[in-house]
C-alpha cells in the first residue's frame, strides 16, 4: 500500500517537473557568490550597461561596496556616475511612463530578478539575442520572444544571428539550426562574453539575496548547535524514562 | 520569606495547584509515539510566528505604496531582518506541516471519537482560523502572487449567488484589491486572528485536559473504580492530581506525569524539528518555490496577470477540489464541504474502536485512500487545471469524499480486533 502511495506521488511529482519546464533548455549559469572579482565585474557591467533603464531600487550602493570588498572611494569614482550619495539606492532617472512609451513595457526593477527568474534563465536569456529586422530594435530573443529590450551588450558580443548548417538528415541534406553565432564585431570573444554574462548574473544573484553567504555561515553554526542539543535532549529523555520502562 | 510569599500567592491564586493539575500531576498515557510530537510542535511554531511577527511589524509598512519596499528593507537593512522574515515565512509552512500531521494522528487513532468530539471541533476551528491567518498574511508582502492569489481566493466568495458581489466588495473594502484591503488584512493578521487563535488553542488544551489524551491503542487510561481494575507497581509509582481520580471514583493505569516525562520527550521532538526547520531557513528559505513563490519577489502589479496562479501549497488540496467541479459556486461548496466533512468525523465515524491498530482491514485501506487523495489533490492544486489534471482532480475529489461516505457505512458494524486490556 505504501508503495502504491509513493508511486502515485512520484508520478504526479514528475508531471509537475514537466509542467514547469521552459520552452528553451536553459544553460546552467556558472556562478559563484564567493568570487569577489566576478561580482565586482558584474557590478561594473550592471552600472555601465543596465542601470540606464533598469534600477535596483531596493539595494544601496554602500551595501554592494561593503559586500563586494570595494573601497567606498573607488566605488564612488568608478561605479557611481550621477552624484548620488553612497547610502542611496541604485536608481536611475527614467520614469516608468517614459519607459513604457519607449520600450512598450516599463523596464522591470532588477533587485530581485534572479529570485523571480532564476540565474539559469538570466544567463541563457542574455546570451539568446539574435538579429531580427522585424523587431523595433533589430533584435529578438529566443528565451523571451518579442521582448521589448534592445541588445545593449551588442558592443561586447557583436551582432548575433541564428545560424544554420546543412546536414544530412535521413539521407537528405537539410538546414539544421545550430544556435546563435556572433559576427565577431564585438569587443569580447565568445568565451569572454559568456564569462562577462556569468559575472553579471552572479552579481544579480547576489543582489537578489545579499545575505545568502551570511545565512549559510550562520546556518552551519546553528545546525551544529542543534545537533548537540538533539543529542543532549535525547540523553536527558533516556535518563528520565528509565523510571517508565 | 520566599515560602511565605509563595503561600500568600497560592492562597489568592492557586498557581502551584494549577501547575500540578495541568503539568506535573497530569496523567498522560505512557505509550505516546512519534505522531504525538506534532501537538507540542504546533505550539512551538505558534510562538515562533507571534514572536517573529511582532518584530516584523516594527519595520513593515502596511500600505500599497510601501509594503513591498518595506519587506525588502527588512531583508536588506534591518539587522537579522532576513532571519526574522525567513523564520516567519518558513514558520507558516511549518505550521501547516505539523497541523496536517497532527490531524492525521487524530484520524489514525480515532482521537475525535467520544468523548473528544468538542476537542476535535476546537481543533478544526483552529485549522479554519489558521487558514484565514495564513491567507491574509500572504497578502502583506504585496508581491505578484500575494495580489493575484488574494484575487483568486476572494473571487471564491464572489461565486455565492445573490450576495457574492457585495460580499467581495465588503471583504476588499474597495472595488479592487487595494491599499484598503492590505490595511484591513494587516489589522486582522496581526491582532484579530492571532487573538482568536490563541484563545482557541487555550480552549483546545483545556478540552484536552478535561477528557485526557487518547493514545495509539485508543483505550482509556482512566477506568471506573469498580474493583476490577488492577494497578501494577508501575501505576502506583506516580501521584496524579486528585481531580483526575475524582476522589477515588476513577483508577488511572498506564499513565505517567506529563512533566518531566513528556516535557523531556517533547524536547527531543523540538530538537529534531528545529534541525529541519533551521535547515530550510538558512539553506532553502524559498522551499523550492513552494514556501516563497518566485513571482512574489516582484511587486504587485494589478495590470500584469502572472502566467500561472497557484495558491501556497497548504491550500492546494482544497483548491484542487474547487477547480475539479465545473460550476464555480458548486466548486466553492465542495471545497467548504471538504473541510466540514473533517469537522463531522466524530459523527460520521460510528465505530466503537478508536485506533486503526484494532480496526478492520477495510478501514486501513480507506485511511490510506484518504492520505493518497489528499496528497494527490495537493499536487494537482499546484498544476494548471487542464486536460488529464482536471480529470485526476475529479477522481481524487471523489475518493476524498468517498472516504467519509464509506466510513459512515462500514463503521456501524465493523469487524474489529479485540482491544488489549492495557496499553501496549
Amino acid at each position: 500500500m505504501m508503495k502504491t502511495l509513493l508511486s502515485a506521488v512520484a508520478l504526479l511529482a514528475s508531471s509537475l517537473a514537466i509542467a514547469a519546464g521552459p520552452a528553451v533548455p536553459l544553460d546552467k549559469a556558472p556562478i559563484d557568490l564567493t568570487d569577489k572579482a566576478s561580482l565586482q565585474n558584474g557590478a561594473r557591467i550592471f552600472q555601465n550597461y543596465c542601470l540606464g533603464c533598469h534600477q535596483m531600487q531596493y539595494q544601496r550602493y554602500s551595501r554592494t561596496f561593503a559586500d563586494l570588498d570595494i573601497p567606498e572611494e573607488l566605488g564612488m569614482e568608478h561605479l557611481m556616475f550621477t552624484g548620488e550619495k553612497v547610502g542611496d539606492h541604485i536608481t536611475n532617472n527614467m520614469s516608468a511612463k517614459d519607459g513604457e512609451k519607449w520600450f512598450g513595457a516599463t523596464p522591470p526593477d532588477l533587485t530581485n530578478v534572479a529570485r523571480v527568474r532564476g540565474p539559469d534563465w538570466l544567463y541563457t536569456y542574455l546570451r539568446a539575442f539574435y538579429a531580427d529586422d522585424s523587431r523595433p530594435f533589430g533584435v529578438n530573443n529566443e528565451v523571451f520572444p518579442m521582448v521589448g529590450m534592445p541588445h545593449v551588450l551588442q558592443e561586447l558580443q557583436g551582432v548575433p544571428s541564428k545560424t544554420y548548417e546543412t546536414r544530412l538528415v535521413d539521407g537528405e541534406p537539410k538546414q539544421v539550426y545550430v544556435g546563435i553565432k556572433t559576427d565577431g564585431s564585438g569587443e569580447l570573444s565568445e568565451e569572454e562574453y559568456d564569462r562577462a554574462i556569468a559575472d553579471l548574473v552572479n552579481y544579480m544573484e547576489y543582489v537578489g539575496e545579499p545575505t545568502k553567504l551570511e545565512a549559510h555561515a550562520l546556518g552551519y553554526k546553528v545546525m551544529i548547535f542543534l545537533l548537540i542539543f538533539f543529542v543532549l535532549a535525547y540523553l536527558l529523555k533516556k535518563e528520565y524514562w528509565k523510571d517508565v520502562h | 520569606m520566599f515560602k511565605n510569599l509563595m503561600s500568600w500567592i497560592e492562597y489568592r491564586l492557586p498557581f502551584m495547584d494549577k501547575m500540578n493539575l495541568h503539568v506535573m500531576q497530569y496523567p498522560a498515557p505512557k505509550n505516546f509515539n512519534f505522531w504525538y510530537f506534532f501537538g507540542s510542535l504546533a505550539m512551538l511554531v505558534l510562538v515562533n510566528q507571534i514572536v517573529t511577527g511582532i518584530w516584523l511589524t516594527m519595520n513593515y509598512e502596511p500600505s500599497a505604496e510601501g509594503a513591498f519596499a518595506s519587506v525588502e528593507y527588512i531583508m536588506r537593512d534591518v539587522d537579522y531582518g532576513w532571519l526574522l522574515r525567513y523564520m516567519h515565512s518558513t514558520g507558516a509552512s511549518a505550521f501547516f506541516v505539523v497541523v496536517y500531521l497532527h490531524m492525521l494522528r487524530g484520524m489514525m487513532y480515532g482521537s475525535y471519537q467520544k468523548p473528544r468530539e468538542l476537542l476535535w471541533i476546537f481543533g478544526m476551528l483552529i485549522f479554519l482560523v489558521l487558514m484565514a491567518e495564513a491567507f491574509m498574511g500572504y497578502l502583506l508582502p504585496w508581491g505578484q502572487m500575494s495580489f493575484w492569489g488574494a484575487q483568486v481566493i476572494i473571487g471564491i466568495f464572489g461565486t455565492i449567488p445573490f450576495i457574492g458581489e457585495d460580499l467581495t466588495l465588503w471583504i476588499r473594502g474597495d472595488y479592487v484589491i487595494s491599499g484598503a484591503t492590505l490595511n484591513r488584512f494587516f489589522a486582522l493578521h496581526v491582532i484579530a486572528l492571532p487573538l482568536v487563535l490563541v484563545i482557541l488553542v487555550f480552549l483546545h488544551i483545556m478540552a484536552l485536559h478535561e477528557v485526557g489524551s487518547n493514545n495509539p491503542d485508543g483505550i482509556d487510561i482512566k477506568r471506573d473504580n469498580d474493583g476490577t481494575v488492577e494497578q501494577t507497581e508501575a501505576d502506583k509509582k506516580f501521584t496524579f492530581h486528585q481531580y483526575f481520580t475524582r476522589g477515588g471514583k476513577k483508577v488511572i493505569v498506564d499513565a505517567i506525569p506529563f512533566h518531566p516525562y513528556y516535557t523531556v520527550k517533547d524536547l527531543v521532538g523540538v530538537a529534531g524539528f528545529l534541525l529541519v526547520f533551521a535547515w530550510v531557513i538558512f539553506f532553502l528559505p524559498e522551499g523550492g518555490g513552494y514556501f516563497l513563490e518566485p513571482p512574489n519577489f516582484e511587486a504587485a502589479n494589478p495590470l500584469k496577470t502572472p502566467e500561472h496562479i497557484a495558491p501556497v501549497w497548504y491550500f492546494t488540496p482544497f483548491y484542487a477540489i474547487l477547480r475539479a467541479i465545473p460550476h464555480p459556486f458548486m466548486g466553492a461548496v465542495a471545497m467548504f464541504a471538504a473541510i466540514v466533512a473533517l469537522a463531522l468525523l466524530p459523527w460520521l465515524d460510528r465505530g466503537k474502536v478508536r485506533s486503526v491498530r484494532y480496526r478492520s482491514g477495510l478501514h486501513k485501506v480507506n485511511l490510506i485512500n484518504f492520505c493518497i487523495s489528499f496528497v494527490a489533490l495537493g499536487v494537482l492544486g499546484v498544476l494548471p487545471a487542464e486536460g488529464v489534471y482536471t480529470l485526476l482532480a475529479q477522481i481524487f475529489s471523489f475518493t476524498y469524499f468517498g472516504f467519509f461516505v464509506l466510513l459512515f457505512f462500514y463503521s456501524k458494524n465493523e469487524n474489529t480486533k479485540p482491544l488489549p486490556v492495557r496499553v501496549t
